[in-house]
């Protein structure tokens, strides 16, 4: 009787029109989902393949002949190869996948083809998350996952078909109660460490800060999402205004670069009155640079303090690393300066940026002396002076001070850092670049900060008598959101609708859902997860134990599910529960009743098998008997007397 | 590889019952519950969960928690389907078994009278063999005919049936074994020619019976009687009203039908003549009696006094 499955050929019946109707939905979600970054032409074409396939099988059914599919399959190949000189890629492998898919329904027509079309649209489906991660995307993305298994539903045979909204109803209700399940599989599945293959794209030219700036190189690292660094100190941590962490000091310009002065020496006096404790988890950055929060007083092991208080470790980070350090917040940085560091901080090239220079010359012949005021000119200056911040700046020219501060007025922190710290050259104040990371997300389940890439800053100190090198973030003069908030936020808010306040204020406040999103799901990663049993207690928390708790999470839900399956609605019939009872307890000393066994029988059967109990079992029956034959509508003492007698009885063995 | 495959099992049912508890006969009415249903992933859901494993390691690989988020929904729906599958079996009560009639090598057509419990078990399949008979049960009593293939007469036991169903995504085969114990009774195959039945001799008496117009004897008027049929002069002289009573026509001779008659046949052979001869008296009303060893059915006519004799004659030795 037993046949493998394998084996077992069913006469193959075409799918109903319903099936298939959900077959031809599920397809058309995942090119929706898909579309965003699919070329238009292709889109359209498949859209146009789907809905004459969907009419030619409503009218007339049967499939396509392979003197169309063939052609069409080799036409697609050759698009995409045209359209991306390639198959193998995200790009093009998606396109390929989505395209295979239309034309896998040309010649869907049994169960087994259109289960392998319903299963890999889910696989498009999940493809298209490699592209954008977004809430609504994840969201629509994830309602495509109705339809699918809505198809593979229909494919079973002999239920009631309905409408098509209730096709897809009692699957919402399935990816509803498995909800609970996926979150806590999610939130605990242990995560790979380093990747198994290649990031897909681009991701691997992607590196960190770099040890020399040119304005507008770092734009791009701007938008990258990908986590620099957490964070997590011992203490409260320093408050959002003082979230400056310096990698890079940057001495020398030529115009166009900024880059580092290695001098072998002793680090910089600092005069500290308040410090704090914190540790650093370095992403992988393959520079040698440590962030430290601004200013470091000591370096750790295997690193050493620079000159500059930059932290610089002996080897590239080419994997996570973590680092303990002590930084000051109020401090003062070399009050003095020796001749030859202040050359250095002076130094500015031949003939550059004349009318920089001559805006430097005025201030200082306007404030004379006081080095503070020409700072604050200098602010004032981005502040009202028409400046923007923008990710996406127009080109600069040769002279890119000049050119900035009097031409196009529009970058990010490095053409503001650049820029006001060549004027404080020009107006005789020692000055330089600094490049590290600036703000961060704090996060409150784990009691840390976590910077992004896009996080990166750049900002300068320049040298004031008495003060030594004070921090001056010319950036935040023009944009303080850059410094209050992150960059996204602040690029969004330059481009965006301006008229529109309303329209501002929804996109803002909808930012924070994305914001949330982007944190606690897109940002979840090992770091974090490892962080997930701190309000318990639990500081680190390994993939071992991960695994422990996600199989004691999925035995519990196991074990709800399986209570679920076997629940019996309880039947409203008390005196049946009673009996049943009964039956039990007598099924103990070897009474069973048969099926088709009246009471009044079973009940002799139990007397004579319980012979010391016979009086007793002789007046359950007579109760029994009397609530179950005697009334319409038995009397309650009666159903109770009987219920609790029930309740009460014990077989006794007889002792032989 | 079949044939040794079900050899195995042969031998696994000898040799460890407990393994095969459930496919022994049993007394209706039989439920399904959760000791007697088995799981396993279909072909679709192997590779369902290899697709899986795929989109797992792809997310994982490219740090995607999205698409990571969306692995574990599907995932869980996945494994939400299994208990699902199993739901659509448990609780299944097979409450009777009602047959027609058969003869010898016609498939003899049963019904299974499942009742559903508590809960809907859509999409059901009952399998035989290769056949398959779909069915949704609900609380309601809900009827499942199946064929049975038959070669010869007498009891036979009803074979162990598969229950299964898919349900809901065809990932995973829920399945479940009864075996009522129960038995249909195979009627003998009538032989397709041979002689009529012997009678016993051309009497006159016989004859007179086809008359049908004398009159045999007067009794009382019953409402409907034809008013021409009322014997006018005899009733004047009763109290109530007489109707001459007629011989009915009888075109029918009765057949005496005697397993002892057909000594010279085998067995099977008697059996079969017999049924043939029963069949054709059915056929046309005659009435007819049987005997045979064991048992003697009287003079009688229509569908339920065919049906005792043939009963008689499968239940033959």
């Amino acid at each position: 009787m037993i046949r493998f499955r394998l084996f077992h050929r069913k006469p193959v019946a075409p799918i109903d029109s319903r099936a298939f109707d959900l077959l031809c939905l599920t397809v058309a979600v995942v090119l929706g989902v898909h579309a965003p970054h699919l070329p238009l032409w292709l889109s359209a074409a498949l859209a146009i393949v789907l809905a004459l396939r969907w009419r030619q099988r409503r009218q007339s059914g049967g499939r396509a002949p392979l003197y169309l599919k063939l052609p069409l399959v080799a036409l697609l190949s050759a698009a995409v190869i045209f359209h991306y000189g390639s198959l193998f890629g995200r790009e093009p492998g998606a396109a390929l996948a989505v395209g295979l898919l239309v034309l896998k329904l040309l010649e869907t027509e049994a169960p087994r083809d259109a289960r392998v079309g319903a299963a890999f649209a889910c696989f498009a489906l999940m493809t298209a998350l490699l592209f954008d991660q977004g809430m609504l995307s994840t969201f629509f993305v994830a309602l495509g996952l109705l339809p699918a298994l809505a198809t593979l539903r229909a494919l079973e045979p002999a239920h009631q078909t309905t409408s098509l909204p209730r096709e897809l109803l009692p699957v919402l209700g399935l990816l509803g109660a498995s909800l609970p399940l996926a979150l806590f599989a999610f939130l605990l599945a242990p995560r790979l460490s380093s990747p198994l293959w290649g990031a897909p794209d681009s991701a691997q030219s992607r590196t960190g800060l770099s040890d020399d700036m040119s304005p507008g190189e770092i734009g791009e690292l701007l938008t990258d999402d990908r986590p620099a660094m957490r964070v997590s100190f011992e203490g409260p941590p320093p408050s959002e205004a003082q979230r400056y962490f310096r990698a890079y000091v940057l001495w020398r310009f030529d115009g166009k670069r900024w880059s580092r002065l290695d001098v072998p020496a002793a680090p910089a006096p600092v005069e500290a009155t308040h410090d704090i404790r914190y540790t650093v988890s370095l992403e992988a950055s393959h520079q040698r640079a440590l962030p430290a929060l601004d200013v470091p007083l000591e370096a750790p092991d295997e690193a050493s303090l620079g000159r500059d208080r930059e932290v610089l470790s002996a080897q590239p980070v080419s994997d996570t690393h973590v680092y303990t350090l002590r930084s000051a917040l109020d401090y003062r940085l070399q009050p003095r300066l020796d001749e030859s560091e202040r050359k250095a901080g002076l130094q500015l090239p031949v003939g550059f940026a004349p009318r920089a220079r001559a805006l430097a010359d005025r201030w200082r012949t306007q404030f004379g002396k006081d080095d503070s005021a020409i700072v604050r000119a200098a602010l004032s200056l981005f502040h009202d002076g028409g400046f923007s911040y923008t990710l996406l700046p127009a080109p600069l020219g040769r002279d890119s001070v000049d050119d900035f501060l009097f031409g196009t007025r529009e970058g990010f922190c490095e053409h503001y850092a650049s820029a006001f710290t060549v004027l404080m050259r020009a107006a005789g104040i020692p000055a330089r670049v600094v490049t590290g990371y600036q703000g961060g997300y704090w996060n409150h389940l784990g009691n840390y900060l976590l910077v992004r890439q896009a996080n990166a800053h750049a900002w300068s100190e320049v040298w004031l008598p008495g003060r030594g090198w004070t921090r001056v973030d010319p950036t935040a003069a023009v944009r303080p959101e850059r410094v209050r908030q992150n960059t996204a936020a602040a690029a969004n808010a330059s481009t965006g609708i301006a008229a529109g306040g309303w329209w501002l204020g929804m996109r803002n406040r909808w930012d924070i859902v994305n914001q949330w999103w982007n944190q606690g799901v897109i940002g979840f990663d090992t770091l974090r997860q490892h962080g997930l049993l701190a309000p318990f207690g639990m500081r680190d928390t390994d993939a071992g134990t991960l695994g422990i708790l996600l199989a004691i999470v999925s035995a519990l839900f196991g074990g709800l599910g399986v209570g679920w399956a076997l629940w019996k609605r309880p039947s409203n019939d008390p005196a049946r529960e009673a009996m049943q009872l009964l039956e039990r307890r007598l099924a103990t000393a070897g009474v069973v009743r048969r099926h088709s066994e009246g009471p009044q029988h079973y009940f002799s059967r139990a007397a004579r098998t319980l012979p010391n109990q016979r009086a007793q079992l002789e007046q359950l029956m007579r109760a029994y008997l009397e609530l179950r034959y005697a009334y319409d509508e038995p009397p309650a003492d009666l159903l109770k007397n009987f219920r609790q007698a029930a309740k009460d009885f014990r077989p006794r063995r007889m002792v032989k | 590889m079949l044939a040794t495959f079900r050899r195995l099992q042969d031998w696994a049912e000898r040799r460890l019952p407990a393994l095969t508890r459930y496919k022994r006969p049993e007394s209706l009415p039989i439920v399904l519950h959760r000791r007697r249903v088995y799981i396993v992933p279909t072909g679709f859901g192997a590779a369902f969960t290899v697709l899986l494993l795929v989109m797992l390691l792809g997310s994982l690989n490219y740090a995607n928690n999205a698409a990571l988020l969306l692995t574990c929904l599907l995932g869980a729906a996945s494994v939400a389907s299994m208990l699902i599958a199993f739901r659509s079996l448990h609780g299944l009560r097979l409450n009777a078994v009602r047959q027609g009639h058969a003869i010898a090598g016609e498939p003899l057509t049963f019904q299974l009278v499942f009742q559903g419990g508590d809960h809907a078990h859509p999409s059901m399949h009952a399998q035989i063999g290769d056949q398959l008979a779909l069915f949704a049960a609900s609380a309601g009593e809900t009827l499942v005919s199946l064929d049975l293939p038959t070669t010869e007469r007498g009891w036979h036991p009803l074979p162990r049936m598969k229950l299964w169903s898919n349900w809901p995504l065809g990932m995973f085969h829920a399945w479940s074994w009864i075996h009522p114990d129960h038995a249909v009774l195979i009627w003998p195959r009538p032989e397709t020619g041979g002689p009529p039945p012997v009678l016993p001799g051309d009497d006159e008496q016989r004859h007179r019976l086809h008359q049908g117009e004398d009159i045999v004897a007067l009794r009382d008027y019953r409402p409907g009687d034809p008013m021409r049929h009322i014997a006018w002069k005899s009733s004047a002289r009763h109290h109530n009203l007489l109707v001459k009573d007629f011989e009915q026509p009888e075109s029918q001779e009765e057949w005496r039908l005697d397993w002892r008659q057909l000594s010279q046949l085998a067995t099977e052979a008697r059996i079969a003549r017999l049924a043939r001869w029963l069949s054709e008296a059915e056929a046309v009303g005659r009435p007819s009696s049987l005997w045979v060893p064991g048992e003697e059915i009287g003079l009688g006519h229509g569908r339920s006094h065919y049906v005792r004799c043939m009963n008689a004659l499968a239940q033959l030795p």
